[in-house]
């Protein structure tokens, strides 16, 4: 399938947000089509985590449309959203540090199953074999980010690099269309972030439709097929890898200086 | 026919004249709830305590121990203060990993023990204070108003005007809100926290004192009213906005006035029920208070 | 503490049933049954509490209202109307969860202070409404002439009889929280207690979660007041006040409020503590508890349930120096 004919997975139009008086998005428009990973950079403060926040249904926007496969999600909250098929990652990285590395997972595979608060108290028969369903997509999960001899310890204890990976893992259970990465890369070591782009890039091979905020441009540049640049709530660019790079607003945003200063 | 609505435009007045002044208290205790959150982002549930304890050690002083006024009150109010600064070092210093639950839990074991301890010295009974400058109700449209509701509305401004000049103009009041925006910095810069900390609870504990000693006279005091007083308190506080001085004196009246108009136009056994009324309204409609704003809820100042 | 044991529940419930023939035999602890009862009629309570406090981390100082709620409902059903009592326990129940639900959903959209005064608010309300509509509750004077508990025939008339009754009810409660702990139910409660942002965007429906847990605490209360009422057959407004809801919290904090079996603990410690041991104080007890309380949450904040593994961090500690 060629990258013209990908269905539009996410459509966002015309977003802005107006935190009291301060405008942290301005008319941003841009999509993200199916199987394919986009990056997100810019400038901290540029609005990439609020872009992120409105995408996952932390918060509406102020204004404009977010579509999901052509319906608009804008006003659903957080948990709908994640139901209709997008998951997260957190920049500050937020896992469950009073559970264990499955049970981490586990939680992710929340919305898939149903479970009510009566049947959980009563044992039902059926609850057992899909307690087992549960614990065996999740140690497939573990196995796939690559963190399966750990399942039993405590999510907390984990390096940084691991407790990403973790995160990662997490959103995956619940099965998403797209997952929302942000800063999936950050304050990981060469080896770390060299795994985390394989991991990305099986991610993808899967079909999922990866939105991602990074700062590491290696990254970006390895692992994305479309980038957008936004700068003070502003999108200033758009398009593919290499156009970006040599993209002059993106160089001034980032750097604060024309290109005469950089040679 | 005239005479009755003159009357009943009468009663509005009366009402609307207690509810400001049991507003003014109400303020009073609002404003000590800020100070120590504005320093610390503590609640302190132990705050209607430092009212209670004011009015009964004023008795003691003044009715018991024969102290004319003029000594008894900055006696009071000094011992009051110690009481605060006790509950600092006891109740809240101690606490190794400080959460809201256990912050929670500590003042209002706080003030179940202060509480306890006061029925023990003073009993159950309440207890009356004279008037400042005593009794004879002064006639005002229709209106009886008492001196001692001037002393209380007095008193309010002394403590706001107080309360401004010491945190804009002197050194430890600019510490202190220097350790309300940020801690971490104001240790850095070389300003003890934890005693920062502690001169909250000893200025809420003494404006808490005052409030005591100025509504005793008017309302009696009695072992057990601290916690109404605190709960009344902290919907003052949320009505008006957390930390916000000039909301805790815009809510503590508000809330008074409805209170007070409630209880008599209303029925007067469900008095308390109206404040607690307007404290879960303010809580479930707009917990930013009046003079709050959602996104600028870290911006409070003096 | 997620992985209960089977054991001690078994050697609980043996030593609940063989109790009272013990009691029986020694005169200084005969009134203990008694005791019992009530013991369990706040495990109930503080069972529903620990699961939303210590699991869910959501605050209730309000719990008095939901006890206050089943027992009068109890009471005025049987007592002015004649209904079957265990009816109007469910009744009870019912007005409770819709009550609960009422209040549960603005109240539970709040954090920590702000949660925890608009509860405390509430209780103070229903007492108030308690005390004043005295048509309906007898006022201050409280509700007398409140039947008892009979089924088929057989009536729940002895104080050991009706010692089983609430242990019965104690026990069918107790396992079945911990299912609910341990399924994935509890998993997603603790998972709220953890972090409400990650927890909604893994599709959890945190409001909903927690407005069920807090429904699910005011439906044990709200049992507990109609057992308290059918018990004693009498009831007034003060037992429902402030002060039981901070008592209800220090048995929370006193057994251990991470773990399903500190609310027995507390519970069973407090109820002791209120009715046999602190009768020196008399009244004066309040300061006691305050102390209790405080001494709890700073030098035992995991309450006494911590205490086992405090005496094994320290054994293993002597154990590596030695």
């Amino acid at each position: 399938m060629d990258k013209e004919s990908r269905e539009k997975i996410l459509e966002v139009e015309e977003v802005g947000m107006v935190f009291g008086g301060l405008m942290a998005l301005i008319n941003i428009h841009f999509n993200a089509k199916e199987g394919m990973v986009k990056a997100i950079i810019g400038p901290n403060g540029a609005g990439k985590t609020t872009l992120f926040n409105i995408i996952t249904g932390t918060f509406s926007p102020t204004e404009g449309v977010v579509r999901f496969r052509g319906k608009p999600i804008q006003k659903l909250k957080a948990h709908e959203i994640a139901e209709l098929g997008i998951s997260r990652t957190f920049q500050t990285i937020e896992l469950f540090g009073n559970m264990t590395v499955l049970e981490n997972v586990m939680v992710g595979c929340h919305t898939r199953t149903r479970s009510s608060f009566i049947a959980s108290g009563l044992r039902l028969p059926h609850y057992k074999h899909k307690e087992e369903q549960i614990r065996a997509k999740a140690m497939e999960i573990l196995e796939f980010v690559g963190l399966a001899e750990k399942f039993s310890e405590s999510a907390d204890s984990l390096p940084l690099g691991g407790r990403k990976m973790l995160e990662i893992g997490r959103a995956l259970a619940t099965e998403p269309t797209l997952l929302c990465l942000d800063e999936p890369a950050a304050g990981l070591n060469e080896t770390e972030t060299e795994k985390a782009s394989s991991l990305i890039n099986a991610i993808k091979e899967k079909g999922i439709t990866v939105l991602l905020v990074e700062h590491d441009m290696k990254v970006v540049m390895n692992i994305s097929d479309e980038i957008m640049a936004l700068n003070y709530g502003e999108k200033i660019a758009e398009g593919l890898s290499e156009e970006i790079q040599n993209n002059p607003k993106v160089i001034e945003a980032y750097l604060g200086s024309s290109e005469e200063d950089r040679a | 026919m005239p005479m009755e609505k003159i009357t009943f435009a009468n009663q509005l007045l009366q009402y609307l004249i207690t509810g400001l002044t049991v507003g003014s208290t109400y303020a009073m205790v609002a404003i000590g709830f800020n100070i120590i959150y504005n320093v610390t982002e503590i609640i302190n549930l132990a705050q209607g305590e430092f009212v209670m304890l004011g009015g009964l050690v004023m008795v003691f002083l003044h009715v018991a121990a024969g102290l004319p006024i003029v000594l008894a009150f900055p006696l009071t109010v000094i011992i009051v203060t110690l009481v605060g600064m006790l509950l600092d070092r006891l109740a809240i210093r101690p606490i190794r990993q400080p959460s809201v639950l256990t912050l929670i839990i500590a003042t209002i074991a706080a003030s179940i023990i202060i509480k306890g301890i006061a029925m023990f010295i003073w009993g159950k009974d309440p207890f009356d204070l004279p008037a400042f400058s005593g009794r004879h109700p002064i006639h005002f449209l229709g209106a009886v108003i008492q001196p001692q509701y001037f002393w209380i509305i007095g008193f309010l401004i002394v403590i706001v005007i107080f309360l401004t000049l010491f945190f804009e103009k002197t050194i430890i009041g600019k510490a202190m809100s220097a350790c309300a925006d940020n801690p971490g910095a104001a240790s850095l810069v070389g300003i003890n926290v934890k005693r920062m900390i502690l001169l909250s609870f000893a200025l809420s504990a003494a404006i808490g004192a005052v409030a005591g000693i100025t509504i005793t006279p008017i309302s009696l005091m009695e072992y057990d009213r601290g916690a109404m007083l605190a709960i009344k308190g902290f919907g003052a506080v949320v009505l008006g906005g957390l930390g916000s001085f000039p909301g805790a004196i815009l809510g503590g009246l508000i809330l008074g006035t409805i209170e007070s108009f409630g209880a008599g136009l209303i029925h007067s056994g469900y008095k308390d029920a109206f404040a607690l009324i307007v404290l879960l309204g303010a809580l479930f409609l707009r917990p930013s208070g009046l003079l709050g704003s959602i996104e600028v809820s870290k911006f409070k100042r003096f | 503490m997620l992985r209960i044991r089977k054991l001690p529940i078994i050697i609980f419930a043996l030593f609940i049933i063989v109790f009272p023939r013990v009691s029986r035999l020694i005169p200084a602890i005969q009134n203990y049954p008694d005791l019992m009862i009530f013991a369990g009629i706040y495990s109930l309570i503080t069972i529903g509490l620990s699961l939303l406090m210590g699991y869910a981390g959501q605050i209730s100082l309000g719990q008095a209202a939901f006890y206050g709620i089943g027992a009068y409902v109890s009471a005025i059903l049987t007592a002015t109307y004649g209904l079957n009592p265990w009816f109007c326990m469910v009744i009870g129940m019912i007005v409770a969860a819709i009550v609960a639900v009422l209040v549960g959903v603005p109240s539970l959209k709040l954090k920590g202070h702000y949660l925890a005064m608009a509860t405390l608010a509430f209780g103070i309300i229903v007492f108030i409404i308690f005390n004043e509509e005295v048509e309906w509750t007898g006022g201050p004077d409280g509700m007398s002439g409140i039947p008892g508990l009979s089924l088929f025939g057989f009536a729940f008339d002895s104080v050991e009889k009706y010692y089983y009754l609430v242990w019965f009810f104690v026990f069918s409660v107790f396992v079945f929280t911990i299912n609910v702990i341990q399924s994935r139910t509890g998993r997603a409660l603790r998972a709220i207690h953890s972090s409400e942002a990650a927890s909604s965007a893994m599709g959890i429906n945190v409001s909903r979660f927690k407005v069920v847990v807090f429904v699910y605490s005011a439906i044990l209360a709200s049992l507990a007041g109609s057992l308290y009422a059918y018990y004693l057959n009498f009831i007034n407004p003060s037992t429902f006040d402030l002060f039981f809801s901070i008592k209800l919290l220090i048995m929370i904090a006193l057994g251990g409020m991470h773990d399903i079996w500190g609310a027995i603990i507390g519970a069973f410690l407090i109820t002791f503590l209120s009715f046999e041991w602190l009768h020196f104080f008399e009244e004066f007890e309040v300061i006691v508890y305050g102390v209790i309380l405080l001494l709890v949450i700073i030098f035992l904040p995991q309450g006494m349930v911590g205490i086992p593994k405090i005496l094994k961090g320290l054994f293993n500690k002597k154990v590596s120096n030695g």
